[in-house]
């Protein structure tokens, strides 16, 4: 019994990640039309930046989960000002494209500058240690993760749901034409969206450096499996984006456990939830019906 | 929060150019001037760079070709397309190895066994369209990486397989000058085999779907069939590319079914011009050979410079050197008249 809580626990925890980088993704598409490829780029943008921080120049934890995704989230309003904002007209095939291109330039100038082995990052002392909850002890600083992600996702879920700020941001997603016609300026939410959803995803990096080996290329291979998990949420659906993410932390980590013998199974369960997803429900289980092509 | 998602990107499809297809066909001698300008440059290719390096170029355009034919001609953008290159690499090592066949025998065998893999792929992918394509593709390459990687016992992992012979009837191909012009053979049958399928009857109903699929459902097509036939054609093509290179290389790695891989088949196409299928092979010779001269001058991060060409020919070059070479000439031969 207190293995399976052990890798309930584990699940929601590695779940907690999807979701952030997820909720970021949908966001960003609801309001600009946008799949940003170089998600998973900022996420290890933040793990990098945190990690420079603490070398560096010193600074705690603490305060690199404030700096880190204000700073990415100001560098991701400067870029779509400067260049995806030109390509939100077209095919949105286009600015996937472009992140895609930006993700490499990305990677490598990391690359270039600090090589590509993993950089170790300490937990914060205040976090060390375990909690017991009665089953089994916790590591402190995962349910310190798992609470954060959980308090964020309602946070935002309560903006955009309760506040006035919410309610034109979904207005404009769902009709942006006729929001315009009320005389809301949707334009000038664009720009704040885009560096919101970069900034959780900075965010995410950060909460995943003392956890996760920190190295370029960590965002590019979680990013693909978070496209999966909002293929099988429905971009278009911010709670389904959510809880998909939270729902493949626990298939992968039961499958990690329960399936150990096929350490294959861990790695792909996700894109085999994708592919019955496609099969049962292709908008994603939270998605709308498309229209027929 | 939901939203009407596929609805408004179909929506925000701009009309492709009138260039994408050719409903303005050059005059005739100008094409036969092409292809024989073509089959020329094809000739004499290994002898201006290295014979290697030209081989590279010929797997690549057959790749990009297969890339376009979806992208271009089919209006699917695939990103995952790595899957079939890489599937067919390591199936044509495998029988080149183990069977000792002939190496266009063991490039038949990957380039069905990409075919294969093409059809639940395909099958499932074709449920979505626009960007939920690209991801649904990307993820499924994804999933292929990871079973060769676990997979060490046949693909040998990490070390990658080694010692692929380029085996045919005992001709000594070990100089890749030679193994070049044993390959042109297939490469064109490949990229003409594309032309083919571009130009036929069915070419033109994937087209009509790519501008309308609402209409061409509404004329009693099957879209998803039709979309399906031209993703395992495209697998094909592209596995014919990958067993060819992993011939080519005489050695697989995992590379090959990187994401990477996906993606720079992708900005090969549209550096090249989407929809234009020869700019695909133009494409592929800037981008081999400029990798190439990179990693030769001892430049780390390719990276940088292929992501960088990526965000230039997006944000300012979105029709591609064909593409814009094709308009250009539209032009002047508008104001001739």
């Amino acid at each position: 019994m207190s293995g399976f809580a052990q890798n309930t626990f584990n699940g929601l925890v590695s779940g907690a990640f999807y979701a952030l980088l997820a909720l970021g993704l949908a966001v960003i598409f609801g309001m600009l039309r946008v799949v940003n490829f170089a998600h998973g780029a900022f996420y290890m943008l933040g793990a990098f930046g945190a990690y420079v921080l603490l070398t560096e120049a010193g600074v705690p934890f603490w305060a690199a989960l404030v700096i880190m995704p204000v700073g990415l989230g100001l560098l991701g309003m400067a870029l779509e000002r400067a260049v995806i904002h030109r390509l939100t007209r077209l095919d949105p095939l286009y600015n996937f494209l472009l992140t895609f291109g930006l993700t490499l330039i990305l990677q490598d100038l990391v690359k270039l500058r600090y090589g590509v082995q993993s950089s170790p990052y300490a937990t914060p002392s205040l976090l060390s240690g375990t909690v017991n909850f009665g089953l089994f002890d916790f590591p402190t600083y995962r349910v310190f993760i798992l609470g954060f992600a959980v308090l964020l996702c309602v946070a935002v879920w309560w903006v955009l749901t309760r506040t006035r700020i919410g309610m034109v941001v979904r207005a404009a997603t769902e009709r942006p034409d006729l929001t315009r016609a009320f005389g809301i300026d949707v334009g000038r939410w664009v720009t704040p969206v885009f560096g919101f959803g970069i900034g959780l995803a900075g965010l995410a990096g950060v909460l995943a450096a003392p956890m996760r080996a920190v190295n370029p290329l960590m965002g590019a291979d979680l990013i693909i499996v978070v496209f999966a998990v909002v293929v099988i949420g429905g971009l278009g659906s911010i709670f389904g984006s959510v809880a998909a993410g939270f729902g493949i932390g626990l298939v992968q980590a039961w499958g990690e456990a329960y399936l150990s013998n096929f350490p294959i199974v861990s790695q792909t369960i996700v894109f085999v939830v994708m592919a019955v997803v496609l099969l049962w429900r292709p908008a994603g289980l939270f998605g709308r019906e498309e229209a027929p092509a | 929060m939901t939203s009407t998602v596929d609805t408004t990107a179909e929506a925000a499809r701009p009309a492709p150019p009138s260039g994408l297809v050719a409903v303005v066909r050059a005059p005739r001698w100008v094409r036969y001037a092409l292809l024989a300008v073509g089959l020329l440059v094809a000739i004499w290719l290994p002898n201006g760079l290295y014979p290697a390096v030209a081989v590279d170029i010929l797997c690549w355009a057959l790749f990009a070709v297969a890339v376009d034919l979806l992208l271009g001609f089919t209006g699917l953008m695939s990103f995952g397309h790595a899957a079939f290159w890489g599937t067919s690499a390591y199936v044509t090592g495998l029988v080149a190895i183990h069977a000792g066949l002939p190496f266009p025998l063991a490039v038949l065998a990957g380039a069905l066994a990409a075919a294969v893999l093409a059809v639940p792929i395909g099958y499932l992918a074709v449920k979505r369209t626009g960007i939920y394509f690209a991801m649904v593709t990307l993820a499924f390459a994804q999933m292929v990486y990871y079973v060769a990687n676990e997979w060490r016992s046949v693909t040998q992992g990490e070390n990658g397989l080694q010692g692929v012979p380029r085996d045919l009837f005992g001709w000594d191909l070990t100089d890749d000058y030679y193994f070049y012009y044993a390959i042109l053979p297939i490469v064109l049958l490949g990229l003409a085999g594309a032309w083919r399928i571009v130009h036929s009857p069915f070419g033109r109903v994937l087209v009509g779907i790519r501008d309308n699929p609402a209409r061409a459902r509404a004329l009693g097509y099957p879209v998803h069939r039709y979309k399906l036939t031209a993703f395992v054609l495209s697998g094909f093509i592209a596995g014919l590319g990958g067993g060819l290179f992993a011939v080519g290389h005489r050695f697989v790695s995992l590379d090959v079914l990187h994401w990477t891989t996906s993606g720079k088949a992708v900005i090969v196409v549209v550096l090249g011009g989407i929809g234009t299928l020869w700019g695909g092979v133009l494409g592929a010779g800037i981008v081999v050979r400029l990798e190439d001269w990179l990693s030769f001058s001892g430049f780390e991060a390719i990276g940088l410079v292929t992501g960088g060409i990526f965000v230039l020919v997006v944000v300012l070059f979105r029709r591609g050197i064909w593409g814009s070479a094709a308009a250009l000439a539209r032009r002047l031969a508008a104001r001739r008249r």
